[in-house]
This record gives structure tokens, C-alpha cells and sequence, in this order.
């Protein structure tokens, strides 16, 4: 029951990320947004894993920390580039 | 079951902004938001190699490929007239 | 292991409370503090709290709350350089700006 109460609070950060992903004036904005709402999902995955009592679920959100720390760092590198 | 709900209607957003948005990075970041939002939505369904499969293609991979193209083109889309 | 929910508790908060700190701070570096900040001792609970309530589950746990303290100080880092880089403008209550000469001694070197 409080499991639950967690992830409805965990699912209204994940909906002001994405308002300021809708509002946000310039590109970096939108992507310190999306950087967030990526880390709020990782926690957000562990506490599924919780409630629905599997430990396979733990794997999925290990690779999911791995791999979107690539896809953060690839729209910084572009955007260090420059505004052309 | 909630928590569902909520990540249907903000995927749904997401994907009408990914279309609606002029700058190209930015419909970039949309689409990685509706591609992490389908990951969490595939975890529910107990479908966690889906869910594995989509996070790392879908969250990491696409986004950088995505980013690669749009520094080989351009970055802002121009109007209908032009073309 | 009932205190493990308090743990988890205390995470969550702090990640709604970042997210909350994304959607009301004026500028991007603001944003970047409450969003990094915020989010990273919110995960790093969460997560942990996890594995305090599943003992046999902690060593997988402290893997990725580890992995989440390494990774996000890092990308958080790498976009404020970018939005400095890509000349993103401060809000007007900015007094101090130290990094000016930082990025001028980099523009002369590259």
C-alpha cells in the first residue's frame, strides 16, 4: 500500500520534468530535464521491482543507469559545440 | 494502476511535442522521453527483456544516432516555402 | 525490516522534491543544481532503502546506487559546460560569474 503511494509520488516528478520539458525557452533546458527525469526513473524501476517481487527486475534497471549516461553525454558533446 | 494512467497520458504528450517541436534537438529529447516512458510501461506489463531491449536501443543508442545526424545536417527546420 | 521504508521514504521526497525544483527554478544552472543535487541522494536512498527491505537483494542494490552517485555528478557537469559553452543567458538575480576567464583561456587554447 505505502509501495504504492510512492510511485504516484515518483509519477507526478516525472510529469513536472516533462512540463518543463514542454516549457523550457532553450534546448539545454529541455535536456536537464530529460537528464532528471532519467534518474528519477531508475529509482523508480528498483521500487516496481519491489512491489512486484522479482530480482530479475534489478538487471533491467542496472542496464537502464548504464546506458542513458551515454545518450545525456552525446547531447552535451553537441551542444559544447555551439548554436550555429 | 494509477501510475499507469499518468504514464500513458504524459507519453502522449511527449509524442505530440516530439512532432510538433521546430528545433531538431529538441524533438530529439522528446523522443527519448516517449522511448524511457515505454521502457517503464513494458516493466509493467512483466515484460523485462522487452523492457531491457527498449531502454538501451530506445534510451541511449537511437538518441546518439539521432544527435550524429543532426550534426552532419542541420539542426533548425525550415519552412514549406523555401522547399 | 520496517526501517527500510523510512529509508525509501526519505529518497522519494527528495525526488519529487527535485523534480519539483526543475519545474520552478529560473534559470538552467538553478535547474541543474535541484535537479543534480536533489535527485542524486534522492536515488542513492530510494535505492538502498530497496535493498535494506529485501536483504538478499543489497549487493545488486548498492551496484546501482553507486553506479547513479559516479554517473549523474558527471553528465550533470558536462551539460552545465554545454549551456555555458552554447552561451545560455543567466537569470537577471545573477551577482558572480567565475567561470568567464575559465572559458576564455579555452577558446584561446582550442
Amino acid at each position: 500500500m505505502i509501495g504504492t503511494i510512492y510511485l504516484i509520488i515518483i509519477g507526478l516528478g516525472v510529469v513536472l520534468c516533462l512540463l518543463r520539458m514542454m516549457k523550457g525557452p532553450t534546448a539545454p533546458d529541455r535536456a536537464v530535464a530529460l537528464d532528471t527525469s532519467v534518474t528519477v526513473t531508475t529509482a523508480l524501476l528498483v521500487l516496481i521491482g519491489l512491489i512486484l517481487k522479482r530480482k530479475i527486475y534489478l538487471d533491467v534497471s542496472l542496464v537502464y543507469a548504464v546506458l542513458t549516461f551515454i545518450g545525456s553525454v552525446a547531447i552535451a558533446r553537441y551542444l559544447e559545440g555551439g548554436i550555429e | 494502476m494509477i501510475l499507469e494512467i499518468i504514464l500513458v497520458f504524459v507519453m502522449l504528450i511527449a509524442a505530440a511535442a516530439a512532432g510538433i517541436f521546430k528545433d531538431l534537438l529538441n524533438a530529439v529529447i522528446a523522443v527519448g522521453f516517449v522511448s524511457f516512458i515505454a521502457a517503464i510501461l513494458f516493466y509493467f506489463l512483466q515484460a523485462p527483456d522487452v523492457a531491457m531491449a527498449e531502454a538501451s536501443i530506445g534510451a541511449a543508442l537511437t538518441v546518439a544516432i539521432f544527435i550524429i545526424a543532426i550534426k552532419k545536417t542541420k539542426r533548425f527546420e525550415e519552412d514549406e516555402e523555401g522547399s | 525490516m520496517t526501517w527500510g521504508w523510512w529509508v525509501t521514504g526519505f529518497g522519494v521526497i527528495f525526488l519529487f522534491l527535485g523534480s519539483l525544483g526543475i519545474y520552478r527554478m529560473p534559470d538552467v544552472y538553478n535547474r541543474l543544481q535541484a535537479g543534480t543535487k536533489c535527485t542524486t541522494l534522492g536515488a542513492f536512498c530510494a535505492i538502498l532503502g530497496v535493498g535494506i527491505i529485501e536483504p538478499s537483494w543489497f549487493w545488486t542494490t548498492l551496484i546501482i546506487a553507486v553506479f547513479v552517485l559516479l554517473t549523474n555528478p558527471i553528465s550533470s557537469h558536462a551539460f552545465g559546460r554545454a549551456s555555458y559553452m552554447s552561451s545560455v543567458s543567466f537569470c537577471e538575480k545573477t551577482k558572480v560569474n567565475q567561470s568567464e576567464d575559465f572559458c576564455r583561456d579555452e577558446d584561446n587554447d582550442t
